[in-house]
């Protein structure tokens, strides 16, 4: 390794994290595409609670600072169960791991932003397909699976790819609850090393590789879903 | 158990106090980054690679990069300079917690307000600056009534919700110890081990705040959208 990316040993360190990024990265993505999808299904039913559940649930966490959340869910969470175990006369200790929290959190809050990108994407499908796979005899579930789930993915698509450009710069804020990823690791080597700026500036700078690498990886996942469509 | 939690109702004056340092901030960092945005959108569409390339760099790197790293690698970074920054006369500035969550957030709103700036000037119907060509209007003259105008109400929803996204992103000047309204919340939420209690009238009280923003943008949208709004 160049020396200056050495960071007298604590390069190394910054890689590791960097790793550890990517992993609750991408976990937390599939927790928000998951959850998107149930979302966007409760915005589109026709049953009066579900909507007014997804209603609440996009409301709500588009309007509360992720970072608030999540020290809400690392330190709140545990502190309500045991109370609400109290109360219940059980005696109960809960101790949240960072990685789960942060992970579920994440998860959580973009789940809001992706059900309104898969609201757009499930409106977008042309109408007349749903209605073709109806009449010749498709169930409701076998229509979703086979009819409009291939086909909305062309439109989630972009909508998506900026949920993941923005929950990728999100996991950041998981350093606060001390989980040992990207940011948290450069900021023990900028406090081992003295050197906050060098430090800082690798750590965006790999941020800002993670950043590129995705766009890339963005186009190629567009191609794939836009194949077979016609240009104008 | 009562519906609002005493702890809640004791610490409200430290609160507020909190929510009208945030209230500052966003305010400042948005003026500030408005009157940044500009130029930088402008030297963006500029014809001449000396002032495109720039711009291009910094609002890629500040859209690229966490917010949370930003922050870190202006107030603690700036410490790897103090000799120089002394030699200057800025490290009075850069010593203060409450100067760079400033810099950094105006840095950070104006690189994306700058961008959707560049959309909506991209977007100005070619027409429009066809007719002013044909009127006589020298370059300077056309941005500063036609062009700019027009981009302004192009981009209005847009930047509707970055002044929403700045106004979240606020929270996190708490890291580095400025006390708004979640540094606030974690100091009171730390000493009363009140957590959930503390950090969910915080996310209300942010909750009010997001929606009051989005009420009186809504409202400005509709006076200067006015005349492509159809009766409702």
């Amino acid at each position: 390794m160049p020396e200056i990316l050495n960071l007298q040993g604590y390069g190394s360190l910054l890689i590791k994290g960097a790793k550890l990024t990517v992993l609750v990265g991408l976990s937390s993505m599939v927790i928000a595409i998951l959850l998107g999808l149930v979302g966007a299904w409760g915005k589109l039913a026709r049953s009066r609670p579900a909507n007014i559940a997804a209603g609440a649930y996009t409301t709500i966490v588009r309007g509360v600072p992720e970072l608030v959340l999540i020290l809400l869910v690392y330190y709140g969470a545990p502190t309500l169960i045991q109370d609400v175990a109290a109360l219940m006369e059980i005696d109960l200790y809960v101790d949240l791991n960072p990685l789960v929290a942060g992970m579920c959190t994440i998860g959580f809050i973009y789940g809001a932003f992706s059900t309104e990108v898969f609201r757009g994407a499930f409106l977008a499908v042309d109408k007349g397909q749903v209605e073709a796979a109806r009449s010749v005899g498709m169930g409701r579930v076998l229509c979703f699976r086979r009819i409009l789930l291939p086909q909305m993915w062309r439109f989630a698509l972009p909508g998506l790819g900026n949920v993941w450009m923005v929950l990728i710069k999100a996991t950041a804020l998981i350093s606060v609850i001390q989980l040992p990823e990207l940011m948290r690791n450069s900021d023990i080597a900028a406090r081992a090393t003295r050197l906050p700026f060098t430090c800082y500036f690798l750590a965006s700078l790999i941020y800002l590789a993670i950043t590129i690498v995705s766009l890339v990886g963005q186009k190629q996942l567009e191609n794939w879903a836009n194949k077979g469509v016609r240009k104008a | 158990m009562p519906l609002v939690p005493d702890i809640v109702i004791e610490s409200l004056p430290k609160l507020m106090s909190g929510t009208w340092v945030t209230v500052q901030i966003t305010a400042l960092s948005v003026t500030i980054g408005l009157c940044l945005a500009v130029p930088v959108a402008l030297m963006r569409v500029a014809r001449n690679r000396l002032l495109s390339i720039p711009s291009y760099v910094f609002c890629f790197y500040f859209r690229g990069t966490p917010l949370l790293v930003q922050i870190f690698l202006i107030y603690y970074g700036s410490g790897q300079f103090v000799d120089f920054l002394e030699a200057i006369g800025l490290w009075q500035f850069f010593k203060q917690a409450y100067f760079c969550a400033i810099l950094t957030l105006t840095l950070n709103t104006a690189a994306y307000t700058a961008e959707i700036l560049r959309g909506a000037i991209e977007a100005v119907p070619y027409g429009e600056i066809e007719a002013a060509k044909a009127c006589g209007m020298n370059t300077q003259v056309m941005f500063r009534r036609i062009v700019l105008p027009k981009a302004f109400r192009l981009a209005w929803p847009a930047y509707t919700n970055e002044v929403v996204f700045l106004l979240q992103a606020t929270s996190l000047v708490s890291i580095i110890t400025v006390m708004d309204l979640t540094g606030v919340t974690r100091v009171i939420a730390a000493r009363s081990f009140a957590f959930y209690e503390m950090f969910i009238a915080a996310a209300l009280i942010y909750l009010v705040m997001v929606y009051g923003v989005l009420f009186v943008f809504r409202r400005i949208e509709r006076r200067i959208l006015a005349h492509i709004q159809l009766p409702a």
